[in-house]
């Protein structure tokens, strides 16, 4: 059953804040063998610029992906998140997430549309620090395969 | 670290071999809270019709940014970083993993003095990461 068409323009209200911890950054470095010391070393992302050690480019996927449950656990869209995949992902950052960043995200649905028997959902992951500022904002395409596809 | 002024648009970037093996599936399903078993499990991904455990897609993308990174060597330069997601990387059980090769040109300088970097990732000889393109701010 394709999915209901007025959640496009949803808004889910914002997450509570995750704590970025720089043990947190260092093990997703190491997972995406991302070498770089400012993933590592408090001191060396200081000399470069940054109050703190800073997240690999792609470090937002965490928040993003807690945040995608209220809409995969949402009954009223009932999406069967068994037949989902993930069909692309952009990362827009105002700023790289830094340690010490409390962060909250705000989940908009902005496109719901059908092809092929596939329903693709066009998410927009609004990435905060809980006092307000921008941090970076992810959008994905999830594509739920259809029962024939 | 590269200058704006050492940049111009064609340059080709170092490139990159990847090996992604079960160990850093079983590594990034932890450090990224992505616990789907078709990562990890052989029995499942069988099951739902694919040919093995395959890599995620998330870090197939976070690995491949390196030869971006690696490049600019401040990974707080990528503003903005976007791939599709086309053919899986199945890895297998070996302790050889996969390989993806992972080549980057620079294609753009936009208006605001940023960098447009279009990235290719190849395993087996076909892409599996789609559109990929990252966008740089340079000293």
């Amino acid at each position: 059953m394709p999915l209901d068409q007025s959640f496009i323009g949803r808004v889910y209200p914002p997450t509570p804040p995750y704590e970025v911890g720089r043990e947190k950054i260092r093990e997703f470095a190491d997972a995406v063998g991302a070498t770089s010391p400012v993933h590592r070393d408090p001191e060396a992302a200081r000399a470069a610029g940054y109050k703190d050690v800073i997240a690999p480019p792609t470090f937002a996927i965490i928040v993003s992906l807690k945040a995608n449950d209220v809409l995969v656990e949402d009954p009223d869209l009932g999406l069967d998140y068994s037949r989902v995949v993930h069909g692309d992902q952009t990362f827009t950052h105002t700023r790289p997430i830094t340690a010490g960043d409390r962060l909250v995200v705000e989940l908009h649905v902005d496109g719901i549309t059908s092809r092929m028997g596939n329903d693709m959902l066009a998410i927009r992951a609004e990435v905060g620090t809980d006092e307000g500022e921008h941090v970076c904002t992810g959008r994905c395409t999830l594509v739920v395969r259809g029962e024939d596809a | 670290m590269i200058k704006a002024a050492d940049v111009k648009v064609g340059d080709e970037l170092p490139p990159l071999t990847l090996r992604i093996t079960r160990a850093d599936l079983v590594k990034y399903a932890g450090a990224s809270g992505d616990f789907n078993p078709i990562h990890w499990n052989e029995r499942f991904a069988t099951e739902v019709g694919l040919p093995g455990v395959i890599a995620h897609g998330m870090l197939t993308m976070g690995m491949a940014i390196r030869v971006v990174t690696d490049w600019t060597g401040d990974p707080g330069a990528i503003l903005e970083y976007g791939v599709r997601f086309g053919r899986p990387v199945p890895v297998p059980d070996d302790g050889e993993g996969a390989l993806v090769e992972v080549t980057a040109k620079v294609t753009k300088l936009l208006d605001d003095g940023t960098f447009k970097v279009n990235i290719t990732a190849q395993h087996d000889g076909k892409s599996v990461l789609g559109g990929a393109s990252a966008r740089v701010r340079l000293p």
